[in-house]
């Protein structure tokens, strides 16, 4: 795939060839790709002249670093005790009956894909989720459905 | 919250950077100066462990390696917590001032911030203000540099050498110590690594000097800290309080009236039950905490609570060391049993010991505390364990 292979080059130059540069590479291809495939494994392990096993070994290790496919956009909802104690079934539920889908699972059209996460660091305005790197919080199941069919938008 | 007995302190939030002036009056003392300012100061690191921050400084200012790095922890991951991420938007330049305080002690020249993933959207803000703080330090001709390191959804990499593995590039798997970050910390350096609330404080000292912040306090929790204040609450959020008050004044101001327990410290920390309210002082005398305070009223199970922590310390152990992989497998699976009654209730007793042993042989920090909400938890509220 010569899209990937471009894509780690250009990471590789901004961010370096050392050991430390791997992980902002890792998170490069997630925020273009939203997951690393073996192929991007393989050429980011080339590329930085270290074995694969060991790009995915760091890979792995990391919630956010995902190494099997997702959505354009993912949604993470916060499961820990405040959030859960203030009504994250409730927008869980809300998400999984909108988009079809259940936790863990993809949209069909590869638009979002639904996960639970741990402690976000909203627990005074919880529930909270993110969708990608944008912070949702205090939520209810109507803000959910604002929020989601805007994106349905997108 | 006028009518409030808690003394609330304004040393953190409040909007007086005047970062250039600190840094000129910090750059005029001399290195043991700074030192013994933040010595007398009595403070102590605010991310939970407590470990004096000056020392930390001097050893490892006192290193023959002379490559040395400051890095500011900023992978505020633990349950009920959530200060750092306000400090980091709303006083971004005292937390870079603290750095560069350092850096002028152990003699570093480049900084480090390690961002928890999950605050990713406060990045493009604080590279703005890092840029307006490193025109100040080149006015100042000040050879020292920021960069922010992100982190990717890893609990366990709040712990020190694990987030020295993680800037590395390696999963984030903490270390054997000794040898202690001072000694040999990023890239096997000698390295201070403060909490982000504990370098806004090592700042302000710098500013102000010790007196201000250790009229507050008591003898072993000297000063004012940040609290991370949620759950069962009328008014939940981000408080400076100042040290030394007792779970029941707290209680008094944050919760609903109808509080059973106070979860002092997260998931690792402390379950405070009603009945000993009175009696335990929110500190390093008392309960530690790194500021997270969650109450819960009599509507809660503390079965859920337990089951909700032990679930995350499954998840976010890192697997490298065995009591503490199978050890929170065995938690989960034990108290759903009992729960269930597919085990006997004095099977409790057996999963505490377990707790202990994990306390003893856990490699890090995560394995070791969560015997600190088990048996606090267990102990106290044994009967919602089982029925």
């Amino acid at each position: 795939m010569p899209e990937i292979k471009e894509l780690v080059k250009s990471l590789a130059d901004k961010y370096g060839r050392t050991r430390e540069s791997l992980i902002p590479i890792l998170q490069g291809v997630v925020q273009d790709q939203r997951y690393i495939s073996d192929e991007a494994m393989t050429e980011i392990a080339r590329e930085l002249d270290i074995a694969a096993a060991q790009v995915y070994g760091t890979a792995t290790f990391y919630s956010f670093l995902d190494t099997t496919p997702r959505g354009k956009y993912v949604i993470r909802v916060c499961r820990t005790i405040t959030c859960s104690m203030k009504g994250k079934n409730q927008i869980v539920q809300e998400i999984e009956d909108l988009l079809k889908i259940k936790v863990g699972e993809t949209t069909q059209n590869r638009k979002f894909s639904l996960l639970e996460t741990n402690c976000l660091g909203w627990c005074h305005k919880g529930p909270a989720m993110l969708i990608n790197d944008e912070v949702y919080t205090e939520l209810t199941p109507e803000k959910v459905r604002e929020i989601i069919s805007e994106y349905i938008k997108k | 919250m006028s009518n409030t007995k808690l003394k609330r302190v304004d040393l953190i939030f409040e909007q007086d950077c005047n970062t250039k002036e600190v840094l000129q009056s910090a750059w005029a003392k001399s290195k043991d100066e700074i030192i013994n300012e933040l010595l007398e100061s009595g403070l102590k690191g605010r991310g939970g462990a407590g470990f004096p921050t000056a020392l930390k400084w001097k050893f490892t200012s006192e290193q023959p390696e002379t490559e040395r790095y400051i890095i500011c922890n900023a992978d505020e991951g633990e349950p009920g917590t959530f200060k750092d991420r306000e400090i980091l938007f709303q006083v971004p330049c005292k937390v870079f001032g603290g750095m560069a305080v350092c850096a002028k002690v152990i003699g570093a020249t480049e900084g480090f911030i390690y961002l928890r993933g999950e605050y990713r959207f406060l990045l493009p803000q604080l590279e703005k203000k890092l840029d307006d703080f490193h025109k100040i330090l080149e006015e100042l001709k000040v050879p020292f540099r920021i960069r922010i390191i992100m982190g990717s959804g890893a609990y366990i990499c709040g712990e020190e050498s694990a987030l020295f593995e993680s800037m590395e590039g390696q999963r984030g798997e903490p270390r054997n110590k000794p040898p202690y970050p001072t000694i040999a910390g990023f890239r096997s350096k000698p390295t201070v690594i403060n909490n982000v609330e504990t370098l806004v404080y090592a700042f302000m000292i710098s500013k102000h000097g010790a007196r201000k912040f250790k009229e507050l306090g008591t003898a072993d929790s000297r000063g004012s800290k940040v609290f991370s204040i949620s759950g069962d609450t009328p008014i939940p959020g981000i408080y400076e309080l100042e040290l030394g008050m007792t779970v029941e004044q707290f209680v008094e101001e944050f919760g609903d009236g109808d509080t059973k327990a106070v979860q002092v410290g997260g998931a690792s920390g402390f379950c405070v039950p009603r009945k000993k309210f009175k009696d335990t002082i929110i500190g390093f005398e008392g309960v530690p905490t790194g500021g997270s305070m969650m109450i819960f009223n009599s509507s809660r199970s503390m079965y859920n609570v337990l089951k909700n922590y032990i679930e995350f310390f499954e998840e976010e152990s890192c697997g490298q060391c065995t009591p503490c992989r199978v050890g929170c497998q065995q938690l989960l699976k034990g108290i759903e049993a009992v729960k269930k009654g597919e085990k006997h209730a004095a099977y409790l007793d057996q999963l505490l010991k377990l707790t202990e042993s994990m306390k003893i042989t856990a490699k890090c920090g995560l394995g070791q505390s969560v015997a600190n909400s088990f048996s606090s938890i267990v102990e106290n509220f044994r009967e919602e364990m089982i029925y």
